[in-house]
This record gives structure tokens, C-alpha cells and sequence, in this order.
């Protein structure tokens, strides 16, 4: 990212891709770009030749996570589909018609939650059941050991799919939506709908409130080094520091990408401390964490920012829009 | 928020109604009339449906307190998440109609549409339709608390099953709602047969849409389609009510209100009066202010905007309405009469 001080805008680096649906999530499979669709649809492929592999027929994705080798779905048809870079699509469960609320994927395990119900499946195959006091709408798993956290009304739960006995619930009163575990598996973070974010330090359960946000933070990302939390909901990406054994508390955010509009997702560089940051009316920008320097990617216009996503290497950024507009950059060598 | 901006927002209707009182026979004649919409439907019960639907969505109602200090904050949990999905595929539908379980308070739904901005991003609460039993209504409005929140909180009543009850027991029962509810508008019927146009697009949540309220039930009664007008509603041969713990407040001040004294009136009333108030309305004379302000609330929840401008033949003049439980009608009114400018 050293081109940053001398890039003044990467706009014309950017290669558009008519998505033509609401945009779920923007993943890359095996180092090939790939969009999932709210009309069902998995764009696969590089700007010039893609295809659209219908994944949910007659059905809207609602949910989609990838790990740069699956892009899993989750749809309204209570269907969950694991889509790789071949265009192979493989169901992996079927909840009879009922919603896909949340998904999270890590290695060949993977979790998902319909209503109350959450399921996870272990590498081998198999799924195993909990039953949340309310409607789960988070997910995620522990960087360490088959845990899995899930997040309801009034609190999060993590449960050990192959222990019998009491998931830990971690209480706090309120509806929690997203959940994300510090890369370091000290830390659990929810974004709550009183648009404030709550934290739990797992050794003591030591909670954490992180306030201040006009809107619901519904998109969080970690630095690559864990030491930072990017989260939208601002008019700026309001990144928190997590490196200390106390998380933020006690101390301020940093804010990037400061303009006059809404930030709705945001997306840590896998390699630099560099965080793209999408926004409500379009734009899309690269922000670095070191001097707050900025360089837009989008240009507002066409509505929110729904899906952005970095390949592996950190070289190419993928985003899409809620109005089914799309684009790929690629970074100047 | 641009005028057009607001109608391309999703409306969405809320059906409640006692049990037993035809919730869903209404449901089914909206989703079997030719009527060229699509609705998407959000149900507790699947299986009562008995059109076939793509998009009838199951839901348990969540009922979440908000947390920031106000008890009576209250939402739906499940509707913000149903609407965030359906909003994925927008073309897929015109308006979402909303069935409440026979017990259910219609509060929280409605605070969902004042609290959620992503909600209200993407929608719009059209009105709360409540379904009653003509024979049975009385019975529920004296032993069921949530019978009576439903018709106080109604903008459109519908008094169903009206061919097994006397004619007499119909005005009895018109008489017993309107004690409660004076403005919302009241349609007979017998399984449900109303107008749709009397049921969906009311726009009764639009502030452009708060017309002339007017405090007097028997001039509300006037927007009543079904009413026999033979039937001695224009005369005082009609019994008048007064329902023991649910009622409505109006108020009428002529001239202008003194916005310095007003707004810290109306925050204090919603603040200490909110857990009694299921809504409230007004349109409001602003010294100095060419445009009419109007604002409604439900529960501690307001929502006001400088509307269109006063018309020159028109007076100026100040109203607002509290349909609520053991309100201080007294507080009220001197409350509001002390804003005048």
C-alpha cells in the first residue's frame, strides 16, 4: 500500500459488473470473484466471463458468508447451499421453508439458525441442535475449539455442539444482532439494536459497551494483527482498539473515512491496516488506520453499499450494492 | 425524507382482533380479490390460510424492550427481521399485511415503525385494522384488557358478524366502541365483507394524511359508509357511553399555540402519561409559523412535521386527541389551553 500517498483516486482501477440483485455478500472462491444474490443467485467469475449459477431457485438469499474457498448461502427457502469456485453447489440442509436467519463457516464446519433453532455440522458431517430462548441472529465460532456463539434476546450463548450439558449464556439485556470473536478468542462483540455494540472479555465475562453510534452496527471487521475492530453505523468507520488486555475500554475509537453520509459495511485489509469502507449513498473508499489518508474506490451514487470483500492477497476488493450494481478492483503493482 | 421518497415505501397493515373475531376471514379476502397486488403476509399461525401464498412468513412474536430506559418501549423483534428480508426482494410484493395472535397488544407493532430506522427506511405503517365480534365484543371489552387496547388503538374497525345480532345490539355495540374510540373509522359486516379500499391504504400513520380530526363522535361517525342513516345516528336518540377506564381526550383551542410552550407540553404529557397513551394526534396553529404542524404518538413515541401551509379561508385553530387508559383529562386539557401564544 505504499502507492497510497501518491494514488490520489483508484476509481479507474475499478471494473464494473452488473449484479442485477440486491447484493448479499462479496467473497472470492479460490482467487476468482464471486457475488451472492439476493434473487438466488451466485455470479461467479471474472468481470468478462461470468456465470450465474441459481443456487435458491425461485428463493431470495438472505445470508451469505464465504472463506475464500466457499461462499455459503442461506435462504427463505430454509435452504443452506455451499457454492465453490467449479460452480458446484452443494446442499447442506434443508429447514423446510422456514428463513436462513444467520450462517457462519469455518474450515469444513459450519453453523446456521432458523428462528430459535440453531444447527452446527463438525467436519465429519455431523449436525448437532440447540434451541436459543429467541430468535438467534448471529453467529460465530470461536478461533479455537468446535465453540460456537450465538446471539438472541438479552444475550449470547456459547455452546459446545459436542458437549452435553448448559451452553454458558453471557447475559446482557437487549436485542444482540452480529457476533464476531477477537482473532485472538479473548473477546466476543455483538452489535446490539439499540445501536450501541456490547463485549464480553470470555476469561471473566467483563462486559464492554461501545456507544456513541446514530445507527445499528450491522458489519464488523477485525485488522489482520486482532488488535483493531472496524464497525459501521457512523458516519465514519469507528475502528476500536483491542490489542490491551482490558479491549477498548477507557479508550477512544479511531474514525476513518469521516463524510457526510452513513457508513453501512466495512472490510479490513488481510495484510495492511488499511479498511475499506462502503456507505450509504455508494461510495466506497480505502482508509488507513496509520494517518486517517483516504482513496475512493466508488463514487456515491446508486444507493447503499450492501457487500464488500478482499481476495486473500489483499490485491483485489469486490463490492456490490443493494441496487444490484457491482465492481472489482484491482490494486496498482 | 422527500414526499416520493415516502411512497415508495412499503405500506404495511396491522390486523388484530379478539379471538374468534375473523382476523383471518378477512386476511383471506384480501389475498383472494382480484385485486392485482401482492401481499407478503406475516402470520402466527400457519395452515388458517387458505389461499395459496408464496409469501406467507411464520413468525412467534417477539415482543423486546428497548433498551434505553423507557418500559414502555416495547417492539417487535420478529417484524424488524422479517422486514429487513423482504426488503432484500422488493419487487416481489406491493405491501405486507401484519396478523397479530387475538391477544396481542398492538403497541409494539406499531413502535416498531417509530423506532427501527432500517424499518422505517423501508416501510411505512398504513393502519391498524381491528376485527370485532358484534356479538361478542361487549362481553371481551369488559373481561379482556386486550380486547379493549385493540379497539382503542384502531384506526379502522371492522364490527364483523353482524347478522347474529339484533339491530339493537349492533348500535349497542357501535355505542360501546365509539365510547372508547371515537375516530376511527367503523364498517359493518358479515364474514368480513368490506371494502377493501375501507381496510388497506388508509394512510391513517401519514402525518400529510391527518385530516380534519375532528372531536365529536358523531361527526366521525359520518365517515362511516355502512351507517343507516335512517337509524336516528344524526339525532340524540344515540346512547352514550363511557367506558370506565379507556377514553378519549380532545381538545380545541382557537388560535395560535406558542411552539415555546407547546413542545415542552406535549414531551412532559407523552413522558409521564406515555404507559396510558395508546395514540395520539393533532394538528397545531405555530404563532408565526405559515405551515400547520401535525404529530401523532403512540405510547411515550412522537412523530411531528411542519405539513402543508394554512389555507387562507381556513381558521386557525389548534386540536389534539389522546385515546388512552385513566389519562388526567383535566391535566390535558388545561395543559394544552396553557400553550396558547
Amino acid at each position: 500500500m505504499t502507492e497510497a500517498q501518491t494514488t490520489a483516486s483508484l476509481t479507474q482501477h475499478v471494473r464494473p459488473i452488473e449484479a442485477g440483485a440486491h447484493v448479499i455478500a462479496a467473497a472470492f472462491l479460490d482467487g476468482a470473484p464471486a457475488l451472492a444474490l439476493a434473487d438466488g443467485v451466485v455470479l461467479m467469475g471474472e468481470p468478462d466471463e461470468q456465470k450465474r449459477v441459481v443456487v435458491h431457485p425461485d428463493a431470495t438469499i438472505l445470508t451469505a458468508v464465504g472463506d475464500g474457498s466457499t461462499l455459503m448461502t442461506g435462504g427463505d427457502d430454509g435452504r443452506v447451499v455451499a457454492s465453490r469456485a467449479d460452480g458446484e453447489a452443494q446442499q447442506i440442509a434443508d429447514e423446510k421453508g422456514r428463513w436462513i436467519d444467520a450462517l457462519t463457516l469455518r474450515g469444513n464446519a459450519c453453523a446456521w439458525s432458523a428462528g430459535k433453532q440453531v444447527r452446527a455440522r463438525d467436519e465429519a458431517g455431523v449436525v448437532k441442535t440447540w434451541s436459543a430462548p429467541s430468535t438467534v441472529r448471529g453467529l460465530a465460532f470461536q478461533p479455537k475449539g468446535y465453540r460456537l456463539a450465538a446471539t438472541h434476546y438479552n444475550g449470547a450463548t456459547l455452546w459446545f455442539p459436542k458437549v452435553e450439558g448448559a451452553p454458558q449464556t453471557l447475559e446482557w439485556k437487549g436485542a444482540h444482532l452480529d457476533a464476531t470473536f477477537s482473532p485472538d478468542g479473548r473477546f466476543l462483540v455483538t452489535s446490539m439494536q439499540e445501536n450501541v455494540l456490547h463485549g464480553w472479555r470470555l476469561q471473566d465475562s467483563r462486559h464492554m459497551r461501545m456507544t456513541g453510534y446514530p445507527a445499528k452496527t450491522r458489519s464488523l471487521s477485525w485488522s489482520q494483527d486482532g488488535a483493531w475492530l472496524a464497525t459501521s453505523g457512523a458516519d465514519a468507520a469507528v475502528v476500536w482498539p483491542f490489542k490491551d488486555k482490558d479491549g477498548p475500554m477507557g479508550k477512544a475509537p479511531r474514525e476513518c473515512g469521516v463524510r457526510e453520509a452513513r457508513v453501512t459495511i466495512v472490510a479490513f485489509h488481510p495484510k495492511a491496516l488499511v479498511v475499506a469502507i462502503g456507505y450509504a449513498d455508494g461510495a466506497v473508499l480505502l482508509c488507513r488506520l496509520a494517518d486517517a489518508a483516504e482513496i475512493p474506490v466508488r463514487h456515491p451514487g446508486d444507493g447503499p453499499i450492501s457487500a464488500v470483500g478482499w481476495d486473500a492477497t489483499g490485491a483485489r476488493l469486490l463490492f456490490g450494492l443493494e441496487s444490484g450494481a457491482a465492481g472489482l478492483l484491482t490494486l496498482p503493482a | 425524507m422527500t414526499a416520493s421518497h415516502e411512497r415508495q415505501k412499503i405500506p404495511v397493515t396491522v390486523l388484530t382482533g379478539y379471538l374468534g373475531a375473523g382476523k383471518t376471514t378477512l386476511l383471506n379476502r384480501i389475498l383472494s380479490e382480484p385485486h392485482g397486488k401482492r401481499y407478503a403476509v406475516v402470520v402466527n399461525e400457519f395452515g388458517e390460510i387458505g389461499i395459496d401464498n408464496e409469501l406467507v412468513i411464520g413468525a412467534d412474536e417477539e415482543v423486546f424492550e428497548m433498551n434505553n430506559g423507557c418500559i414502555c418501549c416495547t417492539v417487535r423483534g420478529d417484524l424488524i427481521r422479517i422486514i429487513e428480508g423482504l426488503m432484500k426482494r422488493k419487487g416481489r410484493f406491493d405491501a405486507i399485511i401484519v396478523e397479530t395472535t387475538g391477544l396481542a397488544d398492538p403497541a409494539p407493532v406499531a413502535q416498531t415503525f417509530f423506532v427501527d430506522e432500517d424499518v422505517q427506511r423501508a416501510a411505512r405503517l398504513d393502519a391498524v385494522v381491528t376485527v370485532a365480534d358484534a356479538k361478542w365484543l361487549a362481553q371481551r371489552l369488559r373481561d379482556a384488557p386486550e380486547a379493549k387496547n385493540q379497539i382503542a388503538f384502531a384506526d379502522v374497525i371492522i364490527i364483523n358478524k353482524t347478522d347474529l345480532v339484533s339491530s339493537a345490539e349492533l348500535r349497542e355495540v357501535e355505542a360501546r366502541i365509539r365510547a372508547i374510540n371515537p375516530y376511527a373509522s367503523l364498517h359493518r359486516a358479515k364474514k368480513c365483507d368490506v371494502a377493501l379500499s375501507d381496510v388497506l391504504e388508509r394512510r391513517a400513520f401519514d402525518l400529510d394524511r391527518i385530516l380534519e380530526i375532528e372531536p365529536d363522535f358523531l361527526a366521525a361517525a359520518d365517515h362511516d359508509h355502512e351507517h343507516d342513516h335512517a337509524d336516528g345516528h344524526h339525532n340524540h336518540g344515540l346512547k352514550h357511553y363511557h367506558d370506565e377506564d379507556m377514553q378519549s381526550v380532545a381538545v380545541r383551542l382557537e388560535g395560535d399555540v406558542d411552539p415555546a410552550k407547546f413542545m415542552p407540553w406535549i414531551n412532559r404529557v407523552t413522558q409521564e402519561q406515555g404507559p396510558n397513551i395508546l395514540r395520539c394526534k393533532g394538528i397545531v396553529a405555530m404563532k408565526g409559523d405559515p405551515n400547520r404542524f401535525v404529530f401523532q404518538g403512540v405510547h411515550m413515541m412522537l412523530d411531528g412535521d411542519s405539513q402543508r401551509e394554512w389555507k387562507s379561508n381556513e381558521k386557525r385553530e389548534s386540536k389534539v386527541i389522546f385515546i388512552g387508559r385513566d389519562l388526567a383529562e383535566e391535566d390535558i386539557r388545561n395543559g394544552f389551553l396553557a400553550c396558547a401564544a
